[in-house]
């Protein structure tokens, strides 16, 4: 081991407001972006959703300089990454999408919907998606999941038992119309606040 | 390697309710966030990214016809995690001001000039120590609306993945001895001295390159640490 054992971690800082050409360029800047809110590929296989909504805070207004991150397994519930070592097939699939919120503090991702991925005692969780949220005024991102309504796996889903029943609409997403988008809005606080997890 | 992220590795971050940094106030959950076992969702993460990693992506200074004006600095370092090992082929994205302290963002209004020859955006991939390298001019300070007189300490702005998707991490770096510190409300955000000292880079004499740049080094330490800790002295 070349380094001495650090005395903790960096702490984070806000990503500030100024983010997007970095981050998020989306054609705005001169600069490529990294990650895009388009996960889908010629190749991917499974439903291809969009999951679209609005970033708020506390007075109820928009957050138009938010970013969102996602990271999801592929639709056979499998992560894009060698750590997941469960003998399920390779996709082309990467599973981690980028977006910036716009003036009205709208975002959207297209994707798909994920599969199972098995909970920390190894039961099968709803299909879920996870969020990370940043935005000036936030010193450490926070995380969520999202749900989607038109899942029967839901109901026994040990991530979703551990959220106040009264509280857990706030982390499904709601199908909007016969075309397969999803609604998922992010408040961060106020009567609608969305549930975060402590991970 | 299998990694454990314990949530006293939290301890060292901002609250996020911090309401001398105004804009918390209405950011910021009310409500108590709820812990949760991680499962494969958390405890795996984004690998890769870095196949966008263009040549000079990591050499701001390059990126435009002519050089940008200000201060070329080398700002370097290794990407860790708690036990010090390197984090390897990791994405590392930095975005900054200019040497004036102006953002090219378009809400940036500070009236100091842009640099037709600076963009302020890089990034890099660590290598499999988990080293990494930029090329930069450095920062000015800036003022915001925060308070009266409210002016941010000079700082590069870094967002860096790791092993897991909670290892994630979006920090700010600083320049030593920066007299702005016991003012900014965002350093000043981390409580612990150590931590903040964590988010200041040390000037490096050994590998500032003479007659060209000075060099400032910045290990990042992220979350994850070893399931299973061999015995230390």
């Amino acid at each position: 081991m070349s380094n001495p054992r650090p005395d903790g971690v960096t702490p984070s800082q806000t990503v500030g407001p100024y983010f997007k050409y970095g981050l998020t360029p989306n054609g705005e800047y001169d600069w490529n972006d990294a990650f895009t809110n388009n996960l889908l590929t010629p190749d991917t296989s499974g439903e291809r959703i969009r999951i679209e909504g609005k970033v708020y805070d506390g007075d109820g207004a928009v957050i138009p300089d938010c970013m969102l991150e996602i990271w999801q397994a592929d639709a056979q519930g499998r992560f894009s990454d060698p750590q997941d070592t469960r003998a399920l097939p390779n996709s082309s699939f990467k599973g981690f999408g980028r977006a910036g919120t716009d003036k009205s503090g709208a975002y959207a991702f297209d994707t798909i919907k994920p599969g199972v991925v098995p909970d920390a005692d190894g039961k099968p969780q709803a299909p879920h998606i996870a969020l990370a949220v940043f935005a000036r005024g936030m010193l450490l991102h926070l995380y969520t999941r999202i749900y989607f309504d038109d899942e029967a796996g839901n109901a026994g889903d040990s991530v979703l038992a551990l959220v106040p029943a009264d509280r857990r609409a706030t982390l499904i997403a709601k199908k909007a119309g016969a075309a397969s988008t999803y609604t998922f809005d992010v408040h961060l606080q106020g009567d609608n606040e969305t549930v975060f997890f402590d991970v | 390697m299998t990694l454990l992220y314990p949530l006293q590795s939290l301890a060292a971050h901002p609250a996020r309710l911090s309401p001398d940094y105004r804009s918390t106030v209405k950011r910021s959950p009310q409500k108590p966030l709820i812990p949760m076992r991680h499962t494969l969702s958390e405890l795996t993460g984004p690998v890769y990214g870095h196949e966008t990693v263009r040549a000079h992506d990591n050499d701001l200074t390059v990126q435009a016809k002519g050089e940008p004006l200000g201060e070329r600095i080398i700002v370097h370092g290794h990407v860790l995690d708690e036990d010090g090992r390197g984090v390897p082929n990791t994405l590392v994205e930095l975005w900054q001001a200019n040497a004036c302290g102006r953002y090219i963002h378009v809400v940036d209004q500070h009236p100091a000039p842009l640099d037709p020859n600076f963009t302020g955006a890089g990034r890099t991939q660590s290598d499999d120590k988990g080293y990494y390298k930029f090329i930069t001019i450095k920062p000015g300070a800036y003022p915001w609306g925060n308070h009266h007189n409210a002016w941010r300490p000079a700082h590069i702005h870094f967002s860096v993945f790791g092993h897991a998707f909670v290892s994630r991490l979006v920090t700010q770096m600083y320049f030593p001895g920066d007299p702005l510190f016991p003012f900014d409300p965002i350093f000043n955000s981390v409580t612990d001295a150590k931590a903040r000292s964590r988010m200041i880079s040390s000037f490096d004499l050994d590998n500032t390159k003479p007659d060209w740049a000075l060099c400032y080094r910045f290990d990042i330490v992220l979350r994850g640490r070893n399931a299973t800790p061999m015995e230390t002295k």
